[in-house]
């Protein structure tokens, strides 16, 4: 699971209303090189919650991203290399996603997190 | 007729490792997989912008969709219930990334976010009650509900299923209408029983220019080589609701008249001719009994 799916990902217990983001747990962490597309990355920077993205990989233990992004900074090589190696291109293997309001663990393995809720969670 | 998966077992249970193997290696359904998969795409009416989007893949299944997807170019997240799917989608290492998820329970997603979302033959399992906790309005709604918030102001969902009949149909596109959807059914092909495909089209959104719904396939000539012959698709404009009207209208114009004298001497002469014993006709033949009787 990349940190991109990891933004997007929010807990969906019935009744948590502050289920995002995800704190992660990771025992494994992959890389897996992908092509770059500054376009997309344009693309899908607004969409992202920045923070949520900085704290993720702050968790792995990746290289700091700034705290905010100037628009120049989006035409930037350099930067969007940064930003598109940890978007992308880290793969979270082994661990866990958890829900900050309950704390539930959804467990992640061989890079797929297991989104399931029990009966009484629906 | 060939039973319908459905009706086996719950989707996780039903495709196990080996139903997963054989999904995938079967050529025949890579195939289809693919075409429906390109006809999804080009219903999505992605703009042609050249860049890439972020797409959802909605019972990816093996990720034989999401391979289409990667061709084009889009970045893609799946969901699927058969963790056996998954595991063989992980060896296949496809470019998106996937995740084991109920989309009866609703999407564990962020609002807003997605610029399309495509689903290939899965949300006709929507409609089973496996367990005694599943309602499957209950968990049309919520599916419905959940995809709704997550995708972008006017992106577009194109939902390819097997409904079992009309009536599923009906509860399918009507829950998703109730959340706020615009949009409604495309059938490709629906004179051929065997090409014949169903699409629900939905827009997020107030409707716009291009929210109109796109044609459907082979209407008139019916042909399933003939792929190119687009037209207009009266039945796929709108929802079909027909079906339960013209019911309605039957049953009424039955109980208020009946069929008739002549129709029922008619009826007596053809039965006479074929040699079968029929009662006379008399001035009492189709005559209404009397109350008290």
């Amino acid at each position: 699971m990349r940190l991109l799916t990891h933004n997007m990902l929010a807990c969906n217990i019935k009744g948590v209303t502050k289920g995002y983001p995800l704190k992660i747990e990771a025992t494994k962490t992959e890389e897996k090189e992908t092509d770059f597309n500054a376009g997309f990355l344009r693309h899908i920077y607004p969409k992202l919650d920045w923070k949520a993205l900085r704290e993720a990989a702050a968790s792995l233990g990746l290289e700091e991203l700034p705290e905010q992004v100037e628009p120049s900074q989006l035409e930037d090589e350099d930067f969007l290399r940064r930003f598109h190696h940890v978007l992308l291109e880290i793969h979270l293997e082994e661990g866990a996603l958890v829900c900050p309001e309950t704390g539930r663990r959804f467990p992640v393995s061989k890079g797929i997190p297991n989104m399931l809720l029990n009966e009484d969670e629906v | 007729m060939a039973t319908r998966p459905e009706q086996l077992a719950p989707p996780e249970v039903f495709y196990n490792d080996t139903e997963a193997r054989k999904y995938t290696t079967s050529s025949r359904m890579v195939e289809i997989q693919a075409n429906l998969t390109e006809r999804a795409l080009e219903l999505l009416n992605l703009p042609e912008d050249g860049e890439p989007k972020l797409l959802l893949d909605l019972g990816c299944g093996s990720g034989l969709s999401g391979e289409s997807l990667t061709e084009c170019g889009h970045h893609w997240l799946g969901m699927d219930i058969s963790e056996a799917m998954l595991d063989v989608a992980c060896e296949r290492e496809v470019e998106g990334d996937v995740m084991l998820s109920d989309i009866g329970q609703g999407l564990p997603l962020r609002t807003g976010v997605f610029d399309g979302a495509i689903s290939i033959s899965a949300i006709q399992w929507l409609c089973n009650a496996d367990k005694t906790a599943n309602d499957p309005r209950q968990r049309l709604k919520a599916f419905f509900q959940t995809l709704y918030r997550s995708l972008a102001r006017g992106a577009r969902a194109v939902l390819q299923f097997y409904p079992d009949g009309p009536k599923q149909v009906e509860m399918i596109s009507s829950a998703a209408m109730r959340v706020g959807f615009s949009g409604g059914l495309v059938v490709d092909f629906p004179h051929s029983t065997r090409a014949k495909k169903y699409f629900l089209v939905l827009m997020a959104g107030p409707p716009s220019v291009n929210s109109t719904l796109p044609k459907a396939k082979g209407v008139d000539g019916g042909s399933e080589s003939n792929e190119d012959d687009v037209s207009e698709d009266d039945e796929g404009a709108t929802v079909e609701f027909a079906d339960r009207q013209r019911h309605a209208k039957r049953r009424r114009k039955d109980g208020k008249r009946g069929k008739g004298r002549s129709w029922i001497l008619n009826k007596k002469r053809q039965q006479r001719e074929k040699g079968v014993e029929v009662p006379a006709d008399t001035k009492y033949t189709g005559r209404k009994r009397k109350a008290r009787f």
